[in-house]
């Protein structure tokens, strides 16, 4: 049996991101890294709440956060959450046309959620003089958010990277696995935000 | 011969079927976690007492997680012991750390 055969079967096997021993070792790789991930963002989150009562002046998070924006940032991140799942269905179908349409809405979204992203610090900035060096309360929020929105655009990266980078090549068993993995990623990173807006935002404005 | 190819595509079909049922389940897991999110921020607006909202607050965040990482990450589907093992040893290293720094800030 060629190699041309057996990345591209007639019919997808039930899990073509594990039908490889490559794409096993991904699978596992990128589990144990989540796990490592998560004890970063826990570093983030531990400093963000021993640090938060830190302020100085008016600049608390119950003064600053405005929810409105916050809830219209994690509906967008839930939603491109689900069209993640719906390009991984396509994929298992074998289906490479609708997994890229779904991967670009997934891509739409994110760069929406980046964009607001950058429109809060940007407002807290200018109309509050609230920065990284303002007080301990502000470099907490900053490094902890600002890291989230970092993981965001290196999602994003990624995912538009292996949709360019895999466009006339087509669905096989060498690229399904990281298809697969990256939008595990996009999902933990929809895992955190949804410690961050509960911890950060909802929690600050409850006092 | 034929009658091996009628089985090849029933057998296709239920799996299509299954994914397809599967995908399902997913959107009603959405559906669940926009309804958590929605009660989550309603409860902050409506001004109630901070004792009572915020253990709420984090039961929900923590079911929500929850579907996120068994159903959207599939970590209900069979294999997944090794990347559970890994999960929840990095879970368990970050609450502690956690705890370490509001233990060592707090006190």
């Amino acid at each position: 049996m060629s190699q041309e055969h057996t990345l591209n079967p007639e019919v997808f096997p039930d899990e073509p991101e594990k039908a490889t021993l490559e794409g096993k070792n991904k699978f596992l790789g990128f589990w144990f890294f989540l796990g490592g991930e998560t004890v970063l963002f826990a570093c983030l989150f531990g400093t963000y709440l021993a640090l938060q009562g830190s302020t100085v002046g008016e600049n608390t998070a119950e003064n600053l956060f405005g929810l409105e924006l916050v809830f219209i940032m994690t509906m967008l991140l839930l939603t491109s959450s689900l069209t993640s799942v719906y390009a991984m269905y396509h994929m298992k179908n074998n289906d490479f046309a609708k997994m890229q349409v779904w991967l670009g809405i997934t891509v739409v979204l994110g760069l929406a959620f980046l964009g607001l992203e950058i429109y809060e610090f940007y407002h807290y900035i200018t109309h509050y003089d609230f920065t990284f060096r303002s007080s301990a309360f502000g470099s907490a929020f900053y490094t902890l958010v600002g890291f989230h929105g970092g993981h965001v655009l290196f999602g994003l990266l990624w995912i538009i990277t292996l949709m360019a980078r895999n466009a006339k090549r087509g669905l096989n068993l060498y690229n399904a696995p990281k298809f697969y993995i990256a939008s595990l990623y996009w999902h933990f990173i929809d895992v955190v935000w949804v410690f961050i807006f509960t911890v950060v935002y909802l929690m600050g404005k409850v006092g | 011969m034929s009658e091996n190819t009628n089985s090849t595509t029933t057998d296709l079909d239920y799996k299509k079927a299954k994914k397809k049922e599967e995908m399902k389940q997913q959107v009603v897991t959405f559906a669940l976690m926009i309804v958590f999110t929605i009660i989550a921020f309603t409860m902050v607006t409506a001004g109630l007492d901070k004792l009572f909202v915020i253990p709420i607050l984090i039961i929900l965040a923590v079911v929500q997680v929850g579907f996120q990482l068994y159903y959207f990450m599939h970590m209900s589907h069979k294999g997944h012991e090794m990347p559970s093992i890994m999960f929840y040893g990095g879970t368990a290293v970050a609450f502690l750390t956690v705890l370490t720094m509001l233990v060592l800030v707090w006190w």
